[in-house]
């Protein structure tokens, strides 16, 4: 065996060593991001404060004060000036929850604790896969194994990339980091594949396009459809809330739940990221197309991949349908919505692993 | 106001039922919420009476959006069982296979035409459904636009109080002046704008109706695309081995597939030949046997100008040739062989074709026929040939191959003699030899049967010099797709232009903003300023604040009097919960 063949097997035991630390740090995550929602179901004070306080730190950005020309050509200093806001008449104006902490301070030291441990698992985690795609020299998205590491790695990147927008995503760290840790327990197990070249059919230009294009569109669907998850878990709460008398959550879910943004919230925040990845989902089947038709000369031959994006794609064309039809918003809607991603999922493990068709790049 | 507002407006208030299209807010606010989009209005009213009243009542409900998003649905679901049962246009054989398994399931499936789900009666009519239905949608909707863009922005309602985000505060600015700075402002910040009484009213992202507009109807480009495409194309493959050439005529194809309104005369002239065939593998690993790299060296010609060009082709890079493209499939062994009869005549030379019976290593079922043939003595015979080639034998591993390079090349056969069967006229695949009637060639103990394992350059004798067979070498074929396929170039077009309108239907918000400024009870003037937008549209307030901003400037603040923030309706315990 040649000198450069031999690096690269280091490399891609450094590729390996790297992802299980990555888990080593996530499964710490994890253990903070329960003890903050351990710690913040203890202070029901410490809630409501925080929902007060939340809403005067609301107020204030308001008020932020900006400076304009004035007429004479000199400097005026104003009040921005307050917009009082109401929500579409028939909902609900019910404010978010605190957050997992529930305004107490050492959840919040907990989540805080949680968020830089998922930063530098993060770290570990993105450098595995830099590492074994150096070992093999090309994209690595050859097989399955490379295809989850890669999709944990985005989503959790996406979620980072949200929270540094300071958008109020908190919340889904704990749901995110454990489906991750899932992810890679399934990565480095069952699908674990050596590094290796890639089959003809997978070398070309399309390959960085289409699938990269798919992993950022499942990763962020992923936590969309999170999001949608616990918009009806939320949604019910909140009906609860106004109906007491009728069946309620246990002690535990409800203090769960209690923590949560408002369904209004959560339902939003969902659609934009349904959204916003819908074109570019819609863009990767188009990629996909092309490159089907430089690989095997014809852009659309309903094999199994090609019929399960079709369907995932149909389907969320389906839940932003619903979402302008009368009778269909809300809960129909988001059942939707987690129904297009349940195909976006079948689509990648049960159609590569159940399903033989010319994808058949598994590697299972 | 426009005429196209006033009247779905009105209609709506007369006679929708509440869980009709209007929104709450749309109903809430009359006519300056009203049409925030083109969807249609959704109705469940049944019509009174007549046939006609029907027909339209039908077509009503087939362009509603309750019926786009049932027919998607369905569309949804009708794909799936293609992806479940093997299907015909994708995997033969599979089908076969699945047939064969399932005696009693195969009627009932062949029935509901589930072996071509994707050409079957029931997907064509969810799909031809969902087409009429789009384009009953895209038409009125765009009537509908153009009257939007026609008319002006809605009149600003009666308490601004009750929009989605609103601010007011005191001015010492007559409210004439304060008008007209914001007509300004607002034209400024690209909004269509209409003054009319005490109020300015605007309105911006006009583009998103474009956008969705054009989405939908490229949708219908791209079908119609594949439409033609499909009519007119022509898709076919043929085999070929190093040193051998195709040229475009029905003839060459081992097999084509043409569309219905394909004429033979429209096959375009060209033609090339396979120079050579090259093929890696890895050697080593997990992956060990997996092919690295495929490449057909090829010379092929244009007729428009004759010339020869030499070129490559590889599995992702087809050739593009006057509107054809030539890619390549598959690949595998042909042994070349020399056979002679009983006499010495050379009856067969060349390469021989095999079928590949493993995957991965290229084990090829080989069979020879030769039908004019001379024994010993000159007496017409007929003789077959059939066996194996293995591209890397290994003794111990039995009859098929370990490694598909030719690392040990090896051509296992045996002989048969009598009829091949091959004059009657009925056809015969080449890949078969019909034994029925022929007899074994058997070695001189006259029990065991005879075979011989040949290596490149040996030769076999044939018992009772019945002939002999000399193994010459090998080649390498390659198999090669031949499509044309016209409707491509509408649908790229169409596919970009579905990207494009998606993404201003999904990224671009349309709003309204209201400026109303009139002289209060002190003297001082009143500016209110309300917006409205869809309500997944957050930056609403923040935008309404900006605009707010710039038009103090113009309007700036009465100091002493600081406005109120409070709106003026106490009796709703919505507003002001939320910031
Ligand atoms: C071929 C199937 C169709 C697909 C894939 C499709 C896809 C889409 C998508 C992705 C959107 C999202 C844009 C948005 O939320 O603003 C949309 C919006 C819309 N579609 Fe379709 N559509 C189809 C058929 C139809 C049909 C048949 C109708 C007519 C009834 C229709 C009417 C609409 C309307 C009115 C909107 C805008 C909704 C709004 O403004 O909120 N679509 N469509």
């Amino acid at each position: 065996m040649n000198l450069a063949a031999e690096v690269n097997e280091n490399l891609a035991h450094y590729s390996n060593v790297l992802i299980y630390s990555a888990m080593a740090v996530y499964t710490l995550a994890f253990l903070a991001h329960i003890a903050e929602w351990v710690f913040g179901s203890r202070s029901a004070v410490g809630r409501t404060a925080a929902a007060i306080t939340a809403d005067a730190e609301a107020a204030q950005r308001a008020k932020v004060t900006v400076r304009v020309g004035g007429q004479g050509g000199g400097t005026a200093v104003l009040d921005r000036p307050k917009i009082v806001t109401r929500s579409a008449a028939g909902s609900r104006d019910v404010p978010d929850g605190p957050g997992a902490a529930g305004g107490t301070e050492q959840g919040d030291v907990y989540g805080r604790i949680a968020v830089g441990l998922t930063v530098l698992a993060f770290l570990f985690h993105a450098a595995g896969v830099l590492f074994r795609a150096l070992s093999v020299r090309r994209a690595p998205w050859g097989n399955m194994y490379e295809f989850s590491t890669t999709f944990a790695m985005v989503a959790v990147a996406t979620y980072l990339v949200l929270l540094a927008l300071k958008k109020n995503v908190r919340w889904i760290g704990l749901p995110l980091v454990t489906t991750v840790l899932l992810d890679l327990g399934l990565a480095v197990s069952v699908l674990y594949t050596a590094s290796d070249q890639l089959v003809p059919a997978l070398h070309s230009y399309w390959l960085w396009i289409h699938v990269s294009c798919a992993i950022v569109s499942g990763a962020s669907l992923y936590i969309g459809a999170v999001a949608t998850l616990l918009y009806l878990f939320r949604d019910r709460y909140e009906a609860q809330l106004e109906n007491p008398e009728g069946k309620q959550f246990g002690r535990f879910a409800k203090s769960v739940l209690q923590r949560v943004p408002s369904a209004a919230s959560l339902d939003k925040f969902a659609y934009r990221i349904n959204a916003t990845i819908f074109p570019l989902w819609t863009f990767t089947i188009i990629a996909g197309a092309i490159w089907a038709e430089a690989a095997w000369g014809r852009y659309w031959g309903w094999d199994p991949k090609e019929v399960w994006s079709f369907i995932t794609w149909v389907a969320y064309a389906c839940y932003l349908h619903a979402r302008a039809t009368a009778g269909w918003k809300g809960r129909k809607a988001a059942y939707l919505a987690l129904i297009a991603f349940g195909c976006y999922l079948f689509n990648y493990y049960g159609v590569n692993i159940f399903i033989t068709g010319k994808h058949s790049y598994a590697g299972v | 106001m426009s005429t196209t507002d006033t009247d779905t407006a009105a209609g709506k208030e007369a006679g929708t039922p509440p869980e009709g299209g209007a929104t709450a807010e749309e109903r809430e606010l009359g006519a300056a919420g009203s049409q925030l989009s083109t969807a249609p209005a959704e109705e469940i009213n049944v019509p009174s009476l007549g046939p006609l009243g029907w027909a339209r009542w039908f077509w009503r409900q087939l362009t509603s959006m309750r019926v786009a998003l049932l027919l998607l649905l369905l569309l949804t679901l009708a794909t799936i069982p293609g992806s479940l049962v093997p299907q015909t246009s994708i995997d033969q054989l599979k089908v076969q296979d699945f047939q064969e398994r399932h005696p009693t399931l195969t009627p009932i499936y062949e029935k509901l035409q589930l072996f071509h789900v994707y050409s079957s009666v029931w997907f064509s009519a969810i799909y031809l459904l969902l087409f009429i239905s789009l384009i009953g949608c895209i038409v009125p909707r765009t009537w509908q636009f153009i009257g939007q863009l026609r008319g002006r922005p809605p009149v600003a309602p009666r308490r601004l109080t009750r929009l989605p985000a609103y601010t007011t505060w005191r001015s010492e600015a007559e409210p004439e002046r304060v008008l007209e700075a914001a007509r300004k402002t607002l034209k400024g910040r690209r909004f269509r704008v209409d003054a009319s009484g005490d109020a300015v009213a605007a309105e911006k992202g006009y583009l998103r109706e474009v956008g969705n507009l054009l989405f939908h109807t490229a949708l219908i480009v791209l079908l119609v695309s594949f439409a033609a495409g499909q009519l007119w194309k022509t898709e076919g493959s043929s085999l070929i081995t190093e040193g051998g050439g195709f040229s475009n005529s029905l003839t060459q194809y081992d097999d084509i597939k043409t569309g219905q309104l394909f004429n033979s005369d429209d096959l375009a002239p060209f033609g090339f030949q396979l120079d050579r065939f090259t093929a890696t593998y890895e050697r080593s690993g997990p992956q060990m046997r997996t092919p690295r790299t495929f490449r057909a060296d090829v010379t092929y010609w244009d007729g428009a100008d004759g010339a020869s060009h030499k070129t490559s082709i590889k599995v992702n890079e087809p050739l593009e040739i006057a509107g054809y493209k030539v890619f390549l499939l598959n690949h595998g062994y042909s042994p070349v062989v020399t056979i002679r009869d009983g006499q010495g005549n050379v009856v067969h030379k060349g390469p021989v074709v095999g079928l590949p019976i493993d995957g991965a290593n290229l084990t090829e079922s080989m069979v020879i026929k030769v039908p004019d043939y001379r024994d010993k003595n000159g007496k017409k015979d007929q003789i077959g040939f059939q066996g194996q080639f293995l591209p890397t034998w290994v003794r111990s591993q039995g009859m098929f191959s370990v490694f598909p390079a030719l690392d040990n090349p090896t051509l296992v056969l045996t002989a048969y003699h009598g009829s091949l069967g091959v004059d009657g006229g009925t056809p015969q695949s080449v890949y078969q030899l019909d034994k029925s009637r022929m007899k074994q060639f058997l070695e001189p103990d006259g029990k065991t049967k005879f075979a011989r394992a040949l290596k490149v350059g040996d030769t076999m004798k044939l018992p009772n010099g019945a002939g002999t067979l000399s193994f010459d070498g090998v080649k390498e074929w390659a198999s090669f797709q031949i499509s044309h396929k016209p409707g491509d170039q509408g649908a790229l077009i169409g596919a970009v232009a579905a990207l494009v309108g998606l993404a201003g239907s999904l990224f671009i918000q349309r709003r309204r903003v209201w400026v109303r400024a009139v002289t209060g009870d002190d003297g001082t003037t009143v500016v209110e300023m309300a917006g409205l937008g869809r309500s997944e549209y957050a930056k609403l307030p923040e935008e309404l604040a900006d605009l707010a901003v710039r038009l103090q400037a113009d309007a700036p603040p009465a100091p002493e009097a600081e406005p109120d923030p409070e709106p003026d309706d106490p009796a709703d315990p919505a507003e002001g919960a939320r910031a």
